[in-house]
This record gives structure tokens, C-alpha cells and sequence, in this order.
């Protein structure tokens, strides 16, 4: 309800404000460690079953996202944010998963009924991590 | 150099090419997956196949008959059959996959039970008629009452489902080619089905098949034998018109 409502008003606000959501959600403040660990876990996070990066020790990243690395170069907090929330603000027809959204969604599982992908301290944890993919790949 | 430049004027004579662009999942894997399809006697597939053969011979139910007793030899009368199905049956005014037919048969003509899906038996029946159709093109039933389920299809491969809200259409049309983690996503054609999945270390039909992409999503599968998984079924037959059967394939 509360992801729906801020996502609502990012939409209708237009312009600059669609492109990222600068209030942190209700959380502690990200932990870039704890962030690590729920992108690099396939049934947590789910990142690298779609995207890949600088992440060595993780066996068959995917192809279908952008690479992650340089992405906090890239993106501030309040973009990797919007993008984290419910990427379809940016792509309607995205295929990355909405991880703190629940609108429009269908035929959800009864274990997975009213609960967003991740949680708000989770999304705050994985924003702080991405933030630190500064480095670009050096060849 | 010379031939990229000769091959693009090439494509400049004669407009985008024409080529089929679809390809079978069998396409996706590596060799040895591959051999082990190809080869009959390394398949675990034609295991199923034997089974089935036993079976197709052996009476069932009150009425003391077996499939043979009804088609003669399967490998005449059941050639082509699954190559057009899911195909329309009036009496029960539904659709009806192999394995739904078999069991139709089992009540009908039989008096015997239906198998449970995912039944080994019902499996290697659905198999041994599989066989039957290999090598032959996909020709979907042309029975007009088929269209609408064909359509209930595509509409629910379209639609975004589950938690992840993917619909089946953004990975095996938009997608396929690409990788999901290590898994290379196919483009979803029917035409190897009842398959042996190495996954599984058994046999398994398209509709286990199609749970596997649901819960993957994050939806709840619906139960076996629904009318949605014939729909979906009977709108990827279509879409693998004029492919090749494969039955018994193999998948990772
Ligand atoms: C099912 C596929 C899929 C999954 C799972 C997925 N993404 Fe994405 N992601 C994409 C695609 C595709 C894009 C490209 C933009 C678009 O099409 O929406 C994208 C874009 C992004 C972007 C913007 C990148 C840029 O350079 O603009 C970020 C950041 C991102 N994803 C992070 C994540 C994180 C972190 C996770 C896991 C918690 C994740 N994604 C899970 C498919 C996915
Ligand atoms: C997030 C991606 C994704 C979505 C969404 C998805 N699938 Fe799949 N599908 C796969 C992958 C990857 C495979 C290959 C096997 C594997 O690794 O699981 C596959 C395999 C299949 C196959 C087997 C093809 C073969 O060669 O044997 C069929 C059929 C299929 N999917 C149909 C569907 C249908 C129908 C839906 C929607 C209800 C769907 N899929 C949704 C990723 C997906």
C-alpha cells in the first residue's frame, strides 16, 4: 500500500521526480554488506538470475539485464531506488520483477499473497550496496 | 570482410530473410544431452516407450479390452495422432491433450479408471503414441471449435502472472536465447513431449513442464488436467505448427 502510494505520486509528480524516489523507505539506513548478500542470492534477491557484474564468485550470472557493473556510477540512490520498488515506473513492459510493489499483480501464490518481494529494510540494504558499484570495468 | 560485405548485399537483393526463425529446445542443449536424445538406445525416453507397448496390449477395466483390441497395431493407427493434438472431442464438448484422450478411452471404452496425471502408465502410454508422431510435422487438429482455445492461450501466455508478474510471452518470445542464471531460456515448443528431464531422473508431461515455469513465477500452478493447461497446450501446438515431433525428447 505505502510502496503504492509513494510510486503513485514519483508517476504523477512527471519530470525529474519519475526518475527516482529520494525518500529512503522505513527502514535503518542500508547496510551495503547485508545488500551484498541478498544480490548475490538466487532465491532472495534473484538479481543475478538476470543480470550479471563484478561478482567472481558467483556461477552463471544471466544476460537478460543490464550489467551491474559501474550501476552506482550510473544511478543515485533515489534512481536505484524507483528502479528497486517497481521498475515498470520506468519500462511499463520491464521484465524485472517489482520487489516492493504489489499493484496490478496476478495470480500470485498463496505463500507469496500480500508480500512484496523484498522487504523495506532489504530494499534500503541492496540500494546501499549498489551504491558502491562505482568502480567501471577496467580492461 | 569480403563475404560480411557480400552476404549484406546479398540480404539488400533479396529483402529480410524469410528463414524460420523458431527452433526446438533440443537446439539449446549441449551435445551429450543431445546424443542421449538422438540415440534410442542411450534415451531413458524409449524406457517409457517399451512400458507403454506392454501396456497398449494389455486388457484394463470391466470391459476386458485393451487399447490394441480397439487400434490394432499403435504403430499404424496412432501415427500423426500426437502431432495434431489437443484436439477437439463433441461428446465432451472440451479439448482434450493425449493423455486426456487415453484416460477418455480408459472410461469410455475400457470401464477402467483414469490414470492420475503423471501416472508412470499414463506416461508411457502418452509416450509409445508420442513415438509414433516423430519426425512428422506439427499439424494442429483443424476442428474450428479449437480456435477458442487456442486464443484462451495466448491470452494466458501473454498475461503477466505471479509475484514476479512475468508472463510466459516475455521469456520464451522476448527472451529466448537469452539466459535466466545458467539456464538458456528455449523458445516453449511442445514438440518433445512427454519428456525425460535430467532434472527430474523421470519422465514428465507438458503440463509438469508448464507448473515448473509457474511456481518459477511465483504463481500457484493450477491443479493438473485443467482446461487452462489444455489452452495453453493446444496455443503452443500452434505456435509449433509444421516443427518437427520429437517425442521422446530429453531437457535438461
Ligand atoms: C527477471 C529479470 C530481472 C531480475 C530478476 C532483476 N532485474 Fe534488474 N533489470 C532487468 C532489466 C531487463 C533491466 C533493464 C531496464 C528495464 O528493461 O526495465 C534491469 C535494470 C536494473 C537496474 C538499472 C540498471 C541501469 O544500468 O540502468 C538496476 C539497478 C537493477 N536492474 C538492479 C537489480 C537488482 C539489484 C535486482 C535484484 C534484487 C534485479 N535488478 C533483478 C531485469 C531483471
Ligand atoms: C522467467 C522466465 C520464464 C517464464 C516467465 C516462463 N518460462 Fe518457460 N522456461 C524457462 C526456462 C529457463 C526454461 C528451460 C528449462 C529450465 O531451465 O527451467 C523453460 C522451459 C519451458 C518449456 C519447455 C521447452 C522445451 O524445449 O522442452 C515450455 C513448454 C515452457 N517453458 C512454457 C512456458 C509457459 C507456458 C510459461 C507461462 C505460463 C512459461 N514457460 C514461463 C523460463 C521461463
Amino acid at each position: 500500500m505505502w510502496a503504492g502510494l509513494v510510486l503513485a505520486s514519483a508517476l504523477t509528480a512527471g519530470g525529474a521526480l519519475a526518475q527516482g524516489l529520494p525518500e529512503p523507505l522505513p527502514a535503518l539506513p542500508g547496510d551495503p554488506v547485508r545488500g551484498r548478500a541478498i544480490v548475490e542470492d538466487r532465491q532472495t534477491g534473484l538479481c543475478l538470475l538476470c543480470h550479471s557484474g563484478p561478482f567472481p564468485d558467483v556461477p552463471f550470472q544471466g544476460d537478460l539485464g543490464p550489467d551491474l557493473t559501474g550501476v552506482g556510477a550510473r544511478l543515485d540512490p533515489a534512481e536505484l531506488r524507483l528502479r528497486m520498488v517497481d521498475s515498470r515506473a520506468i519500462n511499463g513492459d520491464t521484465i524485472m520483477p517489482p520487489y516492493f510493489s504489489r499493484d496490478g499483480l496476478n495470480r500470485v501464490g498463496d505463500r507469496w499473497t500480500g508480500e512484496t518481494i523484498l522487504d523495506a529494510q532489504q530494499i534500503e540494504d541492496v540500494i546501499a550496496f549498489l551504491a558502491t558499484l562505482t568502480q567501471e570495468e577496467s580492461e | 570482410m569480403k563475404r560480411g560485405g557480400v552476404a549484406a548485399l546479398a540480404v539488400l537483393l533479396t529483402g529480410p530473410a524469410q528463414a524460420d526463425e523458431r527452433r526446438s529446445g533440443f537446439d539449446y542443449m549441449g551435445p551429450e544431452t543431445q546424443l542421449m536424445q538422438t540415440d534410442d538406445m542411450a534415451n531413458p525416453g524409449m524406457l517409457a516407450v517399451q512400458a507403454g507397448m506392454r501396456l497398449w496390449q494389455e486388457t484394463a477395466g470391466d470391459a476386458e479390452r485393451s487399447c490394441e483390441s480397439c487400434h490394432g497395431d499403435a504403430e499404424k493407427s496412432m501415427r500423426g495422432v500426437a502431432a495434431r493434438y489437443p484436439a477437439y472431442d463433441a461428446t465432451a464438448q472440451s479439448a482434450v491433450d493425449v493423455a486426456g484422450r487415453v484416460n477418455l478411452c480408459r472410461t469410455r471404452h475400457q470401464g477402467a479408471e483414469p490414470l492420475p496425471q503423471e501416472d508412470a502408465d499414463l506416461l508411457a502410454l502418452v509416450s509409445l503414441i508420442g513415438l509414433q508422431s516423430r519426425g512428422l510435422p506439427v499439424m494442429p487438429d483443424p476442428d474450428p471449435q479449437m480456435s477458442q482455445w487456442r486464443s484462451r492461450g495466448a491470452d494466458l501466455f501473454d498475461r503477466r502472472m505471479g509475484q514476479l508478474n512475468l508472463s510466459c510471452a516475455q521469456c520464451h518470445d522476448d527472451n529466448a536465447g537469452g539466459h535466466l542464471g545458467s539456464a538458456p531460456i528455449p523458445q516453449a515448443h511442445p514438440t518433445g513431449y512427454p519428456i525425460y528431464r535430467l532434472e527430474w531422473q523421470e519422465m514428465g508431461s507438458l503440463q509438469r513442464r508448464l507448473r515448473g515455469c509457474l511456481s518459477g513465477v511465483r504463481s500457484d500452478p493450477w491443479p493438473y488436467g485443467s482446461d487452462a493447461y489444455v489452452a495453453i497446450e493446444a496455443y503452443l501446438m500452434q505456435r509449433a505448427a509444421g516443427m518437427p515431433m520429437e517425442t521422446p525428447a530429453v531437457r535438461p
